[in-house]
Formats: C-alpha cells, sequence, structure tokens
C-alpha cells in the first residue's frame, strides 16, 4: 500500500519533471496554437501583407518592453514609459515646427527618453525611493508637461522623410520598424545573456545586498538601467510620432500597462530575479497575433481585453500551480 | 490543461463569430470613437437600418475600448485586412488617421468621416450632424432658455467638454464664445474637461460647483458629460439652481428632466446619422453622386461644399414635452 502511494508520488515528480520545460517553449506552444486558429477562423489572417500591417501595432511597444524587463528582473519598474514617449513626442514637434532637420528632431526624441530615464533613476537611487513610487509621479509629470506645453493644439509640421521611421519599408514587407525591434531584441539578447552586465541583473534582482556585497555598484546599474529603458521609450516615441504624422499631448495614453503586461506575459517575475529577452519576444508576438486575429473576427475591444486579461492570468497562474503542486508532491 | 480547454472553447467562439462572406457583398466599417457609447449604439441602429433598406450591405460596427487614436488605427487596419469596401470613422484625432486612411484608400477603400472628422487627405467626405455654428448657437440658447424658465436674470455658466484634443468638441466651444456676446446675462467661467469617462465628469463637475457658487448654468455638449453633470447637480442637492444642458441622449436624460436637474437639451438624430453615413458610403462605392452632392437615402441629398463637408440637419431640443417619446428610440 505504502509502496503503491509512493509510486504514484515518484509518478507526479516525474509528471512535472517532465513539463518543467523551459518557460519560452510553453508560450511558444501557445503562439502557435493561437496562429493556427486564427488561420482557420478568419481567411484574411495568412496574407503577409496583412501580418506586416499588424505589427505596426506592437512593435513601439515592443521595442520599449525588451529594455524594461531587464529592469524589471532589477526589481525595478517604470511606470512613466508611455508619458516619455509623449513628452520626447512633444520635444519632436516642437524641433519640427522650429524647422531643424530630420537627424536633429530624431536626436531631440531620443535625447528627452533619456533625460526622463535618467531623472527617474536619480530619483530612485539618490534618495532610495521605491520606483514604483517615482514613476507613478513621473507618470503624471511627464504627461502633465507635455499638456502644459501643448493643450489642445497638434504639432504635425513634421520634415519629409520623418513618415519613414513609422510608415516605411526596408525590403518588400518588412518595416523599417519591426527590422529595428528585430535589432533590438538582438542586442537586448546579447546584453542580458552574454554579458556581465546582463548576469549583474540577475545577481541585484536576485540578492541586491549580496550584489552590492560581491562589488556589483548596484545603484550605478539600476541607474543605468532606467536611461536605457528611456532612451528606448526615446526611440518608440519617434517611430509613433512618425506613423502617426502628428504629436498631441494624449499620444500613447495607457500604453505602460500593455507594454507591461507584454513583459510579465513574456516570464519575467514581476518581483524581480528572472525572465529572459526570448520570453518576451514570444509574448509580444503572442499579444500581437491575439489582438490582430480577435480584431479580423471584430470582436469588440472589451472583450479583447477580456480575453487577454485572462490569458495573462491563465499564463501567470501556470507555473505557480506548477509549483504548489510539485512541491505537495515531493 | 485547462487553459487550453479554454483556447480551444474560445476558438469554437471565434469560428461561429466569423460569418461567411458572399462574393458581391458590400462591406462598410462603421468606426466609432469607443464601443458602449449610447450615441454610437443608435447610430449603429441607423446604419443597420440602411443596410437592410439597401440590401447586401454588411455593417461592421466597430471601435476601440477607449477614446484613442492608437486604438482606432488598430481597429481600421484589422477593417483593412478583411478588405471592407467603405469606413465611415467618428475619428478621435484629426491628423493621427490620416496615414491609415489614407493607406486604406490605397488600397481601394472608400473612407468618408461622420461626426468627428479627419482631415480632408484622410477622407473623400465628412458629414457633419449638422452645422457647427447651429449648434453653438443652441448650445448658449438652451442655457439661456433654462434661466429664463427658472425666472433666474442670469449669472454664471461653465463648459464641460470631452477630451482637450476633441475636433467637434472644440469647434463648438469656439462657435459657443462667438454667440455668447448676444447674451448679457450668461458669463462663461470656465471651460472644464471630462474626457467622455463618466466618473471623471462627475468629478470636475462637482468641483466647478465648489468653485463657482454663483454658477447657473452647465453646458456639456457631450452625451458622457451631461449625464455626468446632471447626476452631480442632483447629488448636491442643486437642483433648481444649477441647470444642465447641452447635448444628450433622451434615454439617459429623462430622469433628468423630470427631476428639474436638466430643463431642456439639444441632439441631432444619432439613428439618422449612422444612417446616412452608410448610404453616402454606400454610393461612394457604387459611384453614385458627384462633388457637390451624394444621395442619404430617406434624408434627401447632401450638399458638399468645397472642403468637402456636408451638414446633415439642424439639432433638435428636447424637453419634459418630448423626451418620453424619444427615449424609447435611443
Amino acid at each position: 500500500m505504502e509502496k503503491i502511494t509512493e509510486q504514484k508520488w515518484q509518478l507526479s515528480k516525474d509528471w512535472f519533471k517532465a513539463i518543467k520545460l523551459p518557460w519560452e517553449f510553453f508560450l511558444i506552444l501557445i503562439t502557435a496554437l493561437v496562429f493556427t486558429l486564427c488561420s482557420f477562423a478568419s481567411p484574411y489572417f495568412l496574407d503577409v501583407w496583412n501580418l506586416s500591417d499588424a505589427t505596426f501595432n506592437f512593435v513601439e511597444k515592443a521595442i520599449v518592453a525588451l529594455p524594461l524587463a531587464m529592469l524589471i528582473i532589477c526589481r525595478d519598474i517604470d511606470l512613466s514609459i508611455a508619458s516619455i514617449i509623449a513628452l520626447s513626442s512633444v520635444a519632436m514637434g516642437f524641433a519640427a515646427q522650429y524647422g531643424l532637420g530630420l537627424e536633429l528632431i530624431v536626436i531631440i526624441g531620443i535625447s528627452v527618453g533619456v533625460l526622463c530615464g535618467l531623472f527617474n533613476g536619480w530619483v530612485v537611487t539618490h534618495f532610495d525611493i521605491p520606483a514604483i513610487v517615482v514613476t507613478i509621479g513621473t507618470m503624471s509629470l511627464f504627461r502633465g508637461i507635455s499638456y502644459i506645453l501643448l493643450g489642445d493644439q497638434v504639432l504635425k509640421d513634421y520634415p519629409d522623410g520623418f513618415e519613414y521611421f513609422g510608415q516605411g519599408y526596408i525590403y518588400w514587407v518588412f518595416s523599417f520598424e519591426f527590422a529595428l525591434f528585430l535589432l533590438a531584441a538582438v542586442f537586448f539578447y546579447a546584453l542580458l545573456h552574454k554579458t556581465n552586465f546582463g548576469r549583474r541583473c540577475y545577481a541585484i534582482g536576485n540578492n541586491p545586498t549580496a550584489a552590492f556585497y560581491s562589488g556589483i555598484n548596484v545603484k550605478r546599474h539600476r541607474l543605468l538601467l532606467f536611461v536605457i529603458v528611456g532612451a528606448l521609450a526615446g526611440v518608440a516615441a519617434v517611430l509613433l510620432t512618425s506613423r502617426l504624422g502628428s504629436t498631441r499631448p494624449t499620444i500613447a495614453l495607457g500604453w505602460e500597462l500593455s507594454i507591461i503586461t507584454m513583459v510579465v506575459l513574456g516570464g519575467v517575475n514581476i518581483m524581480g530575479g528572472a525572465g529572459s529577452i526570448p520570453g518576451v519576444f514570444i509574448a509580444v508576438f503572442l499579444m500581437g497575433i491575439v489582438t490582430f486575429g480577435l480584431g479580423l473576427l471584430n470582436v469588440p475591444g472589451i472583450v479583447m481585453s477580456i480575453i487577454i486579461g485572462g490569458m495573462l492570468i491563465s499564463v501567470i497562474a501556470t507555473p505557480v500551480l506548477i509549483k504548489k503542486f510539485s512541491h505537495r508532491g515531493s | 490543461m485547462t487553459f487550453k480547454k479554454v483556447l480551444a472553447t474560445t476558438a469554437v467562439a471565434l469560428a461561429m463569430m466569423s460569418s461567411t462572406v458572399s462574393a458581391d457583398e458590400i462591406k462598410i466599417g462603421l468606426v466609432v470613437k469607443a464601443l458602449g457609447i449610447g450615441f454610437f449604439e443608435a447610430a449603429n441602429e441607423g446604419a443597420q437600418e440602411a443596410a437592410k433598406e439597401l440590401g447586401n450591405v454588411k455593417v461592421i460596427y466597430t471601435g476601440p475600448t477607449s477614446t484613442t487614436a492608437e486604438g482606432q488605427i488598430e481597429v481600421i487596419s484589422a477593417l483593412i485586412a478583411q478588405k471592407v469596401d467603405a469606413i465611415a470613422v467618428s475619428a478621435n484625432d484629426t491628423d493621427a488617421l490620416v496615414p491609415i486612411l489614407k493607406k486604406a484608400q490605397q488600397r481601394g477603400i472608400k473612407v468618408i468621416s461622420w461626426d468627428s472628422g479627419v482631415s480632408a487627405m484622410g477622407r473623400q467626405m465628412h458629414l457633419n450632424p449638422s452645422s457647427n455654428q447651429l449648434i453653438g448657437e443652441m448650445n448658449i440658447k438652451l442655457a439661456a432658455d433654462a434661466l429664463k424658465a427658472a425666472n433666474i436674470a442670469g449669472g454664471d455658466v461653465a463648459i464641460l467638454s470631452a477630451t482637450p484634443t476633441s475636433t467637434n468638441q472644440n469647434i463648438w466651444i469656439e462657435e459657443m464664445k462667438k454667440v455668447l456676446p448676444n447674451y448679457s446675462n450668461l458669463n462663461l467661467v470656465a471651460t472644464v474637461y471630462g474626457d467622455d469617462l463618466a466618473d471623471k465628469s462627475y468629478r470636475e463637475t462637482l468641483a466647478l460647483l465648489k468653485t463657482y457658487p454663483d454658477l447657473k448654468a452647465i453646458i456639456a455638449p457631450t452625451t458622457v458629460g451631461i449625464l455626468a453633470a446632471a447626476q452631480a447637480v442632483k447629488d448636491q442637492g442643486k437642483i433648481g439652481k444649477v441647470f444642465v444642458t447641452g447635448l444628450g441622449l433622451p434615454s439617459e436624460l429623462a430622469g433628468h428632466v423630470d427631476s428639474g436637474a436638466v430643463h431642456s437639451f439639444a441632439i441631432w438624430n444619432p439613428i439618422d446619422l449612422g444612417y446616412a453615413a452608410t448610404m453616402i458610403a454606400y454610393n461612394l462605392v457604387k459611384g453614385n453622386g458627384s462633388d457637390s452632392k451624394i444621395g442619404m437615402g430617406r434624408l434627401g441629398d447632401a450638399q458638399l461644399d468645397e472642403n468637402g463637408e456636408a451638414a446633415m440637419s439642424e439639432p433638435f431640443i428636447y424637453n419634459a414635452s418630448n423626451v418620453h417619446k424619444f427615449a424609447d428610440i435611443f
């Protein structure tokens, strides 16, 4: 009798070990499943141009999700990303209005992002205030400045050629935005998984005190990550502004939550210490495909939000439940 | 595992939602500012009526969950992917939708805007529900009428609008300010923005009531705002002292007309508006009509001005005598 129970436990343990595949595998499986479902559900889904068009709606967010994943792994968070995009877009709008050239406008856009990130990072590390508190504040601050500068006005005097960033194609159906996202994904993969800088992220995320005593300049590292997130928010601002061809202070309103959703869906532990760039990379496509597929079926946005919310909770709950049951098993 | 079950169930549900497409069916995408707003639900009713009358026309009623340009772009790109024949949009942003609507036109889709317009480059024509001048005059006249009916000589009035970037709201406010000098007893003290959100509009109204003790009338040219303002006036026990007026839906305001928080209000018929937009979209697809005139079915012909804009009709006043009759309709 005892033996049978033991054997059963042994079995269940093996089963959990067997499905203890990397998170990325689990995500790829779901993504492939959703992709297949969508191609059966809508005759318009499997069309290269349609798929290419669909990428425009998520790559800007995805570009910010990559560095944000690293920041969250480090136990920090930045809720002001969407507001940084707005402020950076407003700055570019004014630069364009003063007749500055293409390169300068882009440089200004990214610089504003860097400065916002620097401000976030400085306040967080210098005054030792939790990142969530600081960036909730700067979320309103940066957005507020955009409103004050612009009010109900619109800036749309962008020079010829500016539309390329958000609307142009480098080859056939591959848009500039999409190519840039792939490039960024490779860069952040290398940065997080192949360098000392990346390993320090995990060290800080798992135990900041231990990381500090092992000689890592924790504050500088965190500050740098805030700056990187800001810079990429600036890049996203260039792309989005170019895609819309105009700037209003409401630009990218509410994006912080969809970007954080991508990161969390990608398997990044919101408490820090764990996560990977490939996970986020796949999650971005999962979100994009789900949104596009449901859009093609004219599913109302409210239902779409419910489905994405449900997906997020199930995906997050699955490993937690597996862990819980496998723990009970041993 | 249950997650996969959920996915499978969703897939079946989705497959059922995607109806079969007949080859020569004309598909018209009716894009609204956001789903779940009574005004647009009524417009959809009119659009469906037009589709029924025309036969072989399918109206796809869609829109984002919140009133953002980015959300509408996502919805419009899904319509382009479905190869609809025409798109009729009530825009959240005059300029930001232009690139995606240009793309739609390049792919042979007829584009019109209605209710809230887009720049001329992004559409073939724009259907105004009424003329902006008439709406502005009407709103101020209603405020004056309410004070007169209550035997109040005059006092402060305030405007509660939607978002500061809403195209039509800003034009109407401008028109209101133009006719205000004719009403020497009305003193405009503030314009506040409730973002077309019930809770924010409510809070903004409370702030108005506190800040301006001499406030006699609140003009809210938005269906969300007027309802929230009327509720706030009622909750604060200001009935008979402060009158709410503006543009609203009879079904939502009938109770407030009974309570006295609203003396009278105006609106065009959103059912007619959805009907007219659908008729015009259909006529454009079929190549009926000219640069100066296009048919709106039972509503006669729309006269286009040099900017490609047309007005449907003048706003209609609702008060205790007729509000209940229309409350059953929309």
